[in-house]
């Protein structure tokens, strides 16, 4: 969206970067493309997991475009659907779930022509997968391989999908490391011998290993306490802004992608509810579950505010309810709810010409409603 | 130690519970290394009152809540429940103990024992503790009722794998509270859940505190949190407790190095991407840094000292103790007066060391 000076500065020497550029020698036919524009685009996607008991519709009709350089959030409760949207897009799923509609069109620096990712086949499929867009894992923990060292799971990463002598791929191995802030002498380290934080900067360098235009970041940093956390994020910015690749951040914190993303989709039972820049979310946000989510996490700066959360839970995707699906936890809610159609419409009197909601009765200036649906949530602070 | 003559700020919520007086942990790591994961930590529990034990995973706040909960052997030190020493050391007494104190783990997913209905977790502890003339059905009921798992027949029949996040959840709160105890200590109890439902599992546990005038300590990484919800905040570092006072002022004015990591460290979306988005560099304490600074606690002099821009010679070589600010607040730093000036004047005013 914002104009992006990083884009631009990252169009030529690529390989400015303290990694040793790989892609010199392979198809490197990104000279006259574009700098800017979508990277991503996908459109109209559906995900349905198959049951026994009926289709669970985890994505519904969704549209996500993510432009190079650009960080986008996707915010969620669990099971609002903002992995399997973003595993789907890759088509990383297996049954039983089942992509039943969309396209996703990949335009990276490095292809040649923009192409459907959903439609590719196998061998198509690799040359993207890590190459073009590699994914950063929830849980560090599981995703490493327990019984390799680091050298030798980045090594793997770099030989399953680059050509590079073997030499060049172990400096690119301590070159990777330095990029993420672990000290070289870590390289013969197994999993278990490092925190979660360093952990989850070796997923990072293996996601950066081969050098991707699109990093799917799978709530990196979820597990992991806060100073840990705003470090990693303080370094994938920065990474981020020499290396010019695209982020796709998904967390259910949003106060985390408030700082971080340029834009933020906020997702609730498999739909958008609402997407716009930050600054828009943050100060003028439209949708009630956006403002419930909101309202939902203590601040530790400035006068201490009246929280109140998000009272009930998600409803289930098998059968669900007519019009909106968050009308029973809404305090906005009104008979007109069971009629919505969930088209994300614009908001008009926002400073962000594409922001947009689902809710067609409430605007960022609609006053708070008087009583939450549910009394029992209770307050905190006293 | 100074900090006896400290008030916490707890006090005023109610009478004394539970007292931990200098504890100690030390692990044995193999090669005759040890780990001293709680050193001389003291701290006090009050009838209605939430103390909130903050800081970094490894810093030995779940240990020290190991400790009361007994689940731990002390190294040193005494723990008393309503003024008499805590001495377990048959199974009836480490039973009546568990009847008073009672923990909540972190994660809901794993704490409940897959192939139990919510029937069996909740009905085990009341028999357990409650005697044997206690309607064990209607006490079930009414704990569900407690914790707002409603209505409680169609949950009883269910396993954990049924349940989400927060109900699982809900179930540990209600299997701690079927003992009747009067300290509850919450290790981590949100910070599995999502962020929507972090706030309504807090305002539960804030509504079951006054309603059983529970003694909590709550402990988080959190600092955030801890500032609604708690009424004093400790900060432990490395084992010790750093820095020590009313939640609010802690977190508005920390005064410990450490702790004004932790505050700035802490997502604040009204400082919109000065600090990721935008390059500015943070003022204060770097929390982005060498390699080397990544990993904890150094072993000599203040545990801070490899992380801390106000580090000298002094930090280095000796280890501070707490020093009082105020009736309530106390921190261990030589070097308040240049970290905190607006609360420590007086230069080099810390005060004779202890030790």
């Amino acid at each position: 969206m914002s104009a992006d000076p990083v884009a631009d500065s990252v169009t030529g020497p690529a390989a400015d970067s303290s990694v040793p550029d790989p892609a010199a020698d392979s198809s490197a036919a990104g000279a006259g493309a574009p700098s800017s524009g979508l990277v991503l685009d996908i459109r109209d996607l559906s995900v349905v997991y198959r049951t026994s008991i009926g289709d669970v519709r985890a994505v519904d009709h969704v549209n996500l475009a993510l432009e190079a350089g650009e960080v986008v959030g996707l915010a969620g409760e669990s099971g609002s659907g903002k992995s399997t949207l973003a595993y789907g897009a890759c088509r990383l799923l297996r049954a039983p779930a089942l992509v039943t509609s969309g396209s996703v069109i990949y335009s990276g620096r490095r292809v040649t022509r923009p192409a459907d990712i959903l439609k590719m086949r196998p061998d198509e499929l690799r040359r993207l997968r890590w190459r073009e867009i590699a994914i950063v894992f929830q849980s560090a923990m599981n995703a490493l391989n327990p019984v390799l060292n680091v050298r030798d799971q980045l090594l793997d990463v770099i030989h399953a999908h680059m050509k590079m002598p073997r030499d060049e791929a172990h400096s690119r191995t301590a070159s990777l490391l330095d990029l993420v802030g672990i000290p070289r002498s870590r390289l013969r380290s197994y999993p278990h011998e490092l925190s979660g934080g360093m952990r989850q900067r070796v997923m990072i360098a293996m996601a950066l290993a081969t050098e991707p235009e699109v990093i799917i970041m799978d709530e990196p940093t979820t597990a992991l306490d806060v100073v840990v956390q705003r470090d990693i994020l303080s370094q994938i910015v920065e990474l981020k802004e020499s290396l010019g690749f695209s982020v796709l951040f998904i967390t259910h914190d949003l106060s985390l992608l408030l700082e971080l993303a340029d834009r933020i989709a906020v997702m609730y039972a498999g739909q958008f509810v609402e997407i716009a820049s930050s600054d828009e979310i943050h100060r003028e946000a439209a949708h009630p579950y956006t403002k419930g989510l909101l309202n939902s996490f203590p601040s530790l700066r400035g006068p201490r505010r009246e929280l109140a959360g998000i009272p009930g839970s998600p409803p289930d995707l098998r059968n669900p309810p007519a019009g909106c699906p968050f009308v029973p936890r809404c305090g906005y809610a009104r008979p007109e709810c069971q009629d919505v159609d969930m088209q994300l419409l614009p908001v008009t009197m926002s400073r962000d010409p594409d922001h947009v909601t689902a809710c067609p009765f409430v605007l960022p200036d609609t006053p708070a409603p008087s009583a939450a649906p549910d009394s029992q949530a209770g307050e905190l602070g006293t | 130690m100074s900090e006896q003559t400290l008030t916490s700020a707890a006090a005023a919520r109610g009478p004394l519970a539970m007292q931990a007086i200098s504890l100690s942990k030390d692990f044995r790591i193999g090669r005759g290394n040890t780990l001293h994961a709680v050193r001389d930590v003291s701290f006090s529990l009050y009838r209605g009152a939430v103390v909130a034990l903050v800081g970094e995973s490894g810093s030995g706040k779940s240990t020290a809540a190991k400790l009361l909960a007994g689940q731990e052997r002390l190294t040193s030190g005494t723990i008393r429940l309503d003024g008499k020493q805590v001495q377990v050391s048959s199974r009836g007494d480490f039973r009546r103990y568990k009847s008073e104190v009672q923990l909540v783990f972190q994660d809901p997913f794993s704490s409940l024992n897959p192939i139990h209905t919510v029937r069996y977790h909740l009905e085990r502890p009341v028999r357990l503790h409650q005697g044997k003339d206690v309607k064990v059905g209607q006490e079930v009921v009414s704990l569900m009722e407690q914790v707002r798992l409603t209505p409680a027949k169609q949950f009883l029949a269910k396993y954990p794998h049924e349940l989400s996040g927060g109900q699982r959840q809900r179930v540990s709160f209600a299997r701690a509270l079927a003992a009747r105890p009067s300290v509850l200590l919450a290790d981590e109890p949100v910070s599995m859940l999502d962020v929507s439902i972090r706030l309504e599992m807090l305002a539960l546990l804030d509504d079951l505190r006054q309603r059983f005038r529970l003694a909590m300590l709550y402990i988080t990484h959190d600092i955030a949190s801890a500032r609604y919800f708690a009424d004093e905040i400790l900060v432990m570092f490395a084992g010790e407790i750093v820095e020590r006072g009313p939640a609010e002022e802690v977190t508005q004015f920390p005064a410990h190095p450490y702790t004004q990591l932790l505050v700035a460290s802490a997502p604040d979306p009204d400082n919109l991407g000065s600090t990721l988005r935008g390059r500015v560099r943070r003022q204060g304490p770097s929390t982005s840094g060498r390699p080397q600074n990544l990993e904890g606690a150094a072993t000599q002099g203040c545990p801070f000292n490899l992380r801390c821009p106000f580090a000298d010679d002094l930090c280095r070589r000796e280890d501070p103790a707490l020093t009082q600010i105020s009736d309530t607040r106390g921190a261990a730093c030589w070097h308040l007066d240049v970290a905190a000036p607006e609360l420590v004047p007086g230069p080099g005013e810390v005060g004779p060391a202890t030790r």
